[in-house]
């Protein structure tokens, strides 16, 4: 180091370690996952703001539309709120004693599967008082965020399937918990803002 | 496929086999290693390029000469014009930038310059492959369907590209929309993968400012992918609805909004531009830096300045709209932020001027691709600068001024950016180099041309000439002689560039068989990649995985006999 002028001055290092990774590679990928998701519904969402806002008269719903169930889907998604939370408690099971986590991992599930069977037969019903995606923008638009929203808790309450059969097995990793779970609070989180857009 | 596990310590350990997965043809679709990856990527971006290059061939025929019976296509009927320069488009963009600059190099040197032995998820990494192979044949699909392939611009602006009746191609518009989500899948597991490899992947001593600039930038464009992509995909699925189930999303008549679809669109069309650009800026950087010479002038300051690029380019989407009737309070906020985003890329412009500056150069054939690639992207920015005050825009919008000024970006981008890290990279992908005296008669027969086809074009569009016309004859004020002559001289420029071509691939296939063995290192580069074998073996580093002691640009070092300094080496 005796010729080297000053902005050539290397810094000492110490020797190179392998470090852990801040976040796992599978809950990572899973986050990035989710960014690209957030910013999907965040598509919906101003797509569906323009077009009510347009509408001529501030007519929402339009004549002849029905009025959507909002107090039947209040009671949905206090099911699906409480499934998160369900489900937060299974991870701290899980950490505890993974058995433990059966009950309420099983428990998060049967109540996010009751949410997507009560949002079917709303639509059904609906879909007989003559709101389909060709009837009006309106609805259209349910149809469309509430549409995606059911295959997004129909994908997540899979892949949380998927986590309780490895469980039984003995085979679940807290990483492979994590990252399903982390899609599932996102379906979960999503949802009061979208009921919040679409309904109310 | 014992080998495949999801994560990465394991995979590594699973390297000690030596014969594991699929053998014979299947090898090549059914491998989980990032460099064959890269390749099928790579091989299949070339391929549609060729593709998208005889669209532009037949179309540029029909626009100089109209009604001439083009050699290799025939006569250019009005729909299929309109369906070639759609799918010229989305080809160039979506089937050759993307896979080649973002996918191919992305896998081939991400995990070679960070030292890694693969990607963090294999697996996900093979299925971005193999979607992306099947958008690439549900779009090559969709031009043989009844009635054409779509027509209606790779913009896809409804109502023309919502309603059967207008765009006459009912079952090509929907494939096209099917292909181009299909391929917006592909690269979102292939953008998960770059960044989580870069974030956890990294060799022992890496530091955040001890990676390549050229892994930077493709993972800063990955993550610019994941956050402007939703919203277009959420405006895809809308128009596929129009399309298929009658839906009125984008129809007036039934209370949609047209313009909505254009705000979803270049919500993701602006930052694609970034995501396509960074990487090619990268690449040009780090082939600068090796011969030059030198160190990259202000490392951390290209770093933020892409960045901030990256942040900008979320916020000048509107200027692609300014005569969409958008309110001209908010055109003036989009002029601003359109002209602010010129200062970042001028400051990266400045950084590669000052690292040339002092060095000693050497004019390789990948260096002159990276000049080239500067001195060229450079009169696409200057250009944008007219295109992005709303006022000039009136006058310029949609007219061939636009046509030229992109092609001046994205050009340099996906064909000069491409070439040059083919060219620099290609004695690591295949163990041999590269003819310098035919690469550099591919080069002057690729750039002399290039400038010929699109300055006229310039003229053409200050002259008022508008795009995506099939025929100018039609139009009086357009059909001059001397338009026309401006026409046919891009057009000849257009024939000539690509008869050089034939040079690039007889260099390609002479160096593959005889050219001179590289070595590891054979451009004397300091990065991790040319620390291993040439072409790299499978897990890249056999014998272990390297440590890393510095940045990868400690070029000329006064205290060192050699004007290099590996990262790799102690001392």
């Amino acid at each position: 180091m005796s010729a080297g002028s000053v902005a050539y001055q290397m810094e000492q290092r110490p020797e190179p370690v392998r470090r852990a990774p801040l976040v796992s590679s599978g809950l990572l990928g899973m986050l990035i996952f989710i960014f690209a998701e957030v910013m999907f519904f965040a598509g919906l969402i101003s797509a569906h703001t323009i077009v009510r806002a347009q509408t001529a008269g501030a007519l929402w719903p339009p004549y002849g539309q029905p009025r959507l169930p909002v107090e039947q889907t209040a009671v949905n998604t206090a099911a699906l709120l409480v499934s998160g939370i369900v489900l937060l408690l299974s991870w701290f099971a899980f950490r505890r004693e993974p058995s433990s986590a059966r009950i309420p991992l099983a428990l998060s599930i049967l109540l996010g599967g009751f949410f997507v069977y009560a949002q079917g037969t709303e639509w059904v019903a609906l879909l007989g008082e003559g709101l389909t995606m060709q009837s009006s923008t309106y609805g259209g638009f349910f149809y469309l965020i509430v549409g995606t929203h059911a295959l997004h808790a129909v994908g997540a309450l899979a892949a949380l399937g998927w986590a309780w059969a490895r469980l039984n097995k003995g085979l679940l990793t807290e990483t492979q918990l994590a990252t399903v779970a982390a899609f599932w609070y996102f379906v979960v989180l999503v949802w009061p803002v979208l009921y919040i857009q679409v309904y109310l | 496929m014992a080998h495949t596990a999801t994560a990465a310590d394991t995979h590594h350990d699973a390297h000690a086999h030596e014969h594991h997965g699929p053998q014979g043809i299947l090898k090549y679709l059914w491998s989980t290693d990032h460099k064959m990856i890269a390749m099928q990527y790579l091989f299949t971006g070339i391929a549609m390029g060729l593709i998208g290059a005889y669209m532009a061939y037949v179309f540029r025929m029909q626009t100089a000469f109209p009604g001439v019976n083009v050699p290799g296509f025939g006569q250019v009927s009005p729909g299929e014009y309109n369906s070639l320069i759609t799918n010229h488009g989305t080809i160039m963009i979506f089937w050759v930038a993307m896979p080649v600059l973002v996918a191919a190099f992305g896998n081939f040197l991400i995990p070679l310059m960070i030292g890694a032995d693969d990607m963090v998820f294999p697996r996900i990494n093979r299925l971005s492959y193999q979607v992306f192979l099947l958008s690439a044949i549900v779009l090559i699909v969709s031009f043989f369907v009844p009635g054409g392939g779509f027509g209606g611009a790779w913009t896809a602006y409804p109502p023309l590209s919502a309603v059967a009746e207008y765009n006459q191609t009912n079952l090509g518009s929907s494939l096209w929309l099917l292909a181009v989500a299909l391929e917006f899948v592909a690269f979102l597991l292939g953008g998960i993968n770059f960044i989580t490899t870069l974030m956890n992947s990294r060799a022992p001593g890496m530091r955040a400012y001890d990676i390549p600039l050229v892994c930077w930038m493709i993972v800063i464009a990955s993550i610019l992918f994941m956050l402007s992509v939703g919203p277009l995909i959420a405006g895809a699925v809308m128009l596929f609805f129009d399309q298929t189930l009658g839906t009125g999303f984008y129809d007036p008549a039934r209370g949609g909004d047209p313009v909505l679809w254009q705000h979803l669109f270049w919500f993701f069309g602006h930052p694609e531009v970034y995501v396509v650009l960074l990487p090619a800026i990268g690449i040009t950087i780090d082939v600068i830096a090796t011969f030059a010479r030198k160190k990259v002038f202000g490392y951390k300051l290209m770093l933020y300045t892409t960045v901030a690029t990256g942040v900008l380019s979320f916020f000048v989407w509107a200027h692609h709209q300014f005569i969409a009737g958008i309110d001209p309070r908010m055109a003036n906020v989009f002029t601003i932020t359109t002209l602010l985003i010129s200062v970042p890329i001028a400051e990266l412009c400045f950084v590669i001027i000052a690292t040339l500056y002092g060095g000693s150069i050497r004019l390789t054939t990948p260096m002159l691709w990276a000049l080239a690639f500067m001195a060229e992207f450079l009169i696409g920015g200057v250009t944008g600068i007219f295109l992005g005050a709303s006022g000039a825009d009136i006058y310029f919008h949609d007219t061939y001024f636009v046509l030229a000024h992109f092609h001046y970006t994205f050009f340099p981008i996906a064909i000069i950016g491409t070439f040059a890290a083919f060219t620099y990279w290609f004695p690591k992908m295949f163990g041999r180099m590269m003819n310098d005296t035919l690469g550099k008669i591919h080069f002057w027969g690729t750039i002399i041309p290039f400038n010929i086809i699109f300055i006229p074009l310039f003229v053409l569009g200050i002259g008022g000439e508008h795009r995506r016309i099939y025929n100018y004859e039609h139009f009086p004020e357009l059909a001059g002689e001397g338009m026309f002559m401006l026409r046919q001289i891009a057009t000849v420029a257009l024939l000539v560039m690509l008869i050089f071509q034939v040079v690039f691939f007889y260099n390609c296939y002479v160096s593959w068989k005889k050219g001179e063995k590289a070595g590891k290192n054979p451009w004397k580069a300091n990065t991790l990649e040319w620390t291993t074998e040439s072409p790299p073996p499978h897990g890249n580093w056999p014998e272990g995985l390297p440590n890393v002691y510095r940045g990868p640009y400690e070029y000329g070092h006064p205290d060192r006999k050699e004007d290099y300094w590996p990262q790799n080496q102690p001392s």
